[in-house]
């Protein structure tokens, strides 16, 4: 069915009793010509586009709960594309032009909002990255702007930019075509789109192992539902992806940590856009429903446990009572973690690394939420078309070990400093 | 909140510890000959594993000291802690382990 505003009134008139399903349960098939692990937003989007531009039919992704369920369902929603390193820009920039049009796409609301995100800078140093952020974004054509604190504070009301406060707001970088979308709509809409492609959407099937031929070939993975044959595989598990690498016996230079995340009570519209402060560890924004929802840092420790330490929670709102002191008094309803990858290689986003060589077939994915659709539509065949048909330059740098060395990441004459949340 | 027990001070609130990643994880003896593939496993490579996980702890606002602790990375239950230098307890020995 289409969705459309007959549609809706025709529904409306029933009651809304006759809605149909929007994808099949189908029961898995003995082979497929490739298969996806994991059904988060990245992996609804890999089978989208693979069946949508590759032609691809007989394809499946297999999830071990529900599709979306994962941290695509857990996160704070923020799209942007105001990244410092130029293979971050061209795949996160390709994502936002992806968004502002993906609720037509494919004919389901993905309540894309692009309101603003906006970044504090709170210390001298925080001012020269992000004003090299700003630059450096423009000359690549993606908008960032600099603000000082009051325009920060015109652009945000409910902005605190007073002099006394522990971190002070020196100025902010905003860019005006970031925000938000509903993040449960994005695997919804890719899922309903890459379902009426053929593609089988296989839920509560736990991918318990990789089957590899003599010469290392996949041959298929083991399930909670059965052997499924395929000659190729695609993995995007998130925090889970050096336990399911582990089983095609290919070690992860990666490490998951929680990520922590909370919605208030619903209150009245009072957030313009979204906040983000690295240095004091906050991001906030007002859902559509009018829960303020409030990014936290991550714990220290490596954990699957999907939940965090209380104290990294507080901190995080001790920071939001300090930014926005209305918020002072308003009640919190619900506080979860999310299992989020880090890599210890730092530049290792999404390239074949180099462990997993031996594995021609086999790819890895992810860049977060924003970057779902962006990644979805790179995450294929192989290297050489893995980025935008427009983009010429190298979507990554090779693994050379002096540049991944540090965090910051050195590069040519560009010294990067990506902020902490990225 | 995890309670943390220094094998040298006792059961602390985790904030006073700061956390040192996989434990176990040696300094290559001569690192002039090594290839960058070793390099990289020895700088980047984890297991990460989806259960006890031998991990470095470091009483930063305590004792100053590294030790180590076994912890379940699914309950983030630690069931025993010991200290730099010794060897990684056999689990089999660790009452409880069969359960998270
Ligand atoms: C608290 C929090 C806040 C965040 N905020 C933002 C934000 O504001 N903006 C942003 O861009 N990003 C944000 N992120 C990151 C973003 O949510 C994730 O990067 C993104 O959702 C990852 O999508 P994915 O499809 O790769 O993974 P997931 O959605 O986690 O999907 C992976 C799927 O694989 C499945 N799986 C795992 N193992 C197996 C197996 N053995 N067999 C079968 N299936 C398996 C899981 O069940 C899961 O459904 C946030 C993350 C968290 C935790
Ligand atoms: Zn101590």
């Amino acid at each position: 069915m289409k969705f459309s505003l007959l549609s809706l009134a025709r529904q409306a008139l029933r009651g809304h009793a006759d809605w149909p399903a929007q994808w099949r349960s189908p029961d898995p098939k003995p082979a497929y010509d490739a298969i996806i692990l994991g059904a988060g937003g990245h992996g609804l989007a890999t089978a989208y586009y693979l069946a949508r531009e590759h032609g691809m039919r007989n394809i499946a992704v297999v999830e071990k709960g529900w599709l979306g369920g994962g941290n695509t369902g857990r996160n704070t929603t923020i799209i942007r594309s105001n990244y410092l390193w130029e293979e971050s820009e061209a795949i996160y920039e390709h994502a936002v032009k992806l968004w502002e049009t993906l609720s037509q796409e494919l004919n389901y609301n993905v309540m894309y909002s692009p309101r603003g995100v906006m970044m504090l800078a709170h210390t001298i140093h925080d001012v020269q990255v992000f004003k090299r952020h700003v630059h450096a974004n423009r000359l690549a054509g993606i908008d960032n702007e600099w603000l000082t604190a009051e325009q920060a504070k015109e652009f945000c009301p409910p902005l605190n930019i007073a002099p006394g406060m522990r971190y002070p707001i020196l100025g902010a970088a905003l860019q005006r075509r970031g925000g938000t979308a509903r993040h449960d709509a994005v695997a919804w809409g890719y899922a309903r789109g890459a379902d009426r492609l053929g593609v089988d959407i296989i839920q509560n099937c736990e991918v318990t192992g990789i089957r590899r031929g003599a010469a290392g070939a996949i041959t298929g993975i083991e399930t909670t539902r059965g052997f499924i044959a395929t000659p190729k595989l695609g993995v995007v598990a998130a925090g889970h992806t050096s336990v399911v690498m582990a089983m095609a016996g290919v070690r992860m230079p990666l490490e998951s940590y929680p990520l922590q995340a909370l919605v208030s009570e619903p209150i009245k519209p009072a957030m313009p856009c979204v906040v983000m402060s690295n240095t004091i560890h906050a991001y906030i924004s007002q859902s559509d429903k009018g829960e303020l929802v409030i990014g936290a840092g991550t714990d220290v420790y490596t954990s699957y446990s999907q939940t965090g330490a209380l104290h990294v929670t507080t901190h995080t709102l001790d920071a939001i009572c300090e930014l926005f002191p209305d918020f002072r008094r308003v009640r919190m309803l619900r506080n979860w973690g999310g299992d989020r990858r880090r890599h210890a290689r730092p530049l290792a986003h999404h390239r074949q690394d180099p462990g997993s060589r031996p594995l021609r077939q086999l790819r890895l994915g992810h860049r977060r939420l924003q970057g779902d659709a962006g990644l979805g539509s790179c995450l294929r065949g192989d290297d050489r078309t893995r980025r935008p048909a427009s983009d010429r330059r190298p979507l990554l740098p090779r693994p050379v070990p002096d540049r991944s060395a540090d965090r910051r990441g050195r590069r040519g004459g560009r010294r990067a400093l990506r902020p902490p949340c990225c | 909140m995890l309670l943390i027990t220094c094998p040298h001070c006792g059961a602390r609130p985790e904030i006073e510890f700061r956390y040192g990643g996989e434990a176990h994880v040696a300094r290559p003896a001569d690192p002039a000959t090594l290839d960058d593939a070793a390099w990289a496993e020895f700088l980047y490579m984890r297991s990460n594993p989806k259960g006890w996980h031998a991990e470095r702890w470091r009483h930063e606002h305590g004792c100053g000291r590294f030790f180590n602790a076994i912890r379940h990375t699914v309950s983030d239950r630690i069931v025993v802690t010991y200290r730099a230098g010794e060897a990684r307890p056999d689990l089999a020995t660790i009452p409880g382990l069969d359960t998270p």
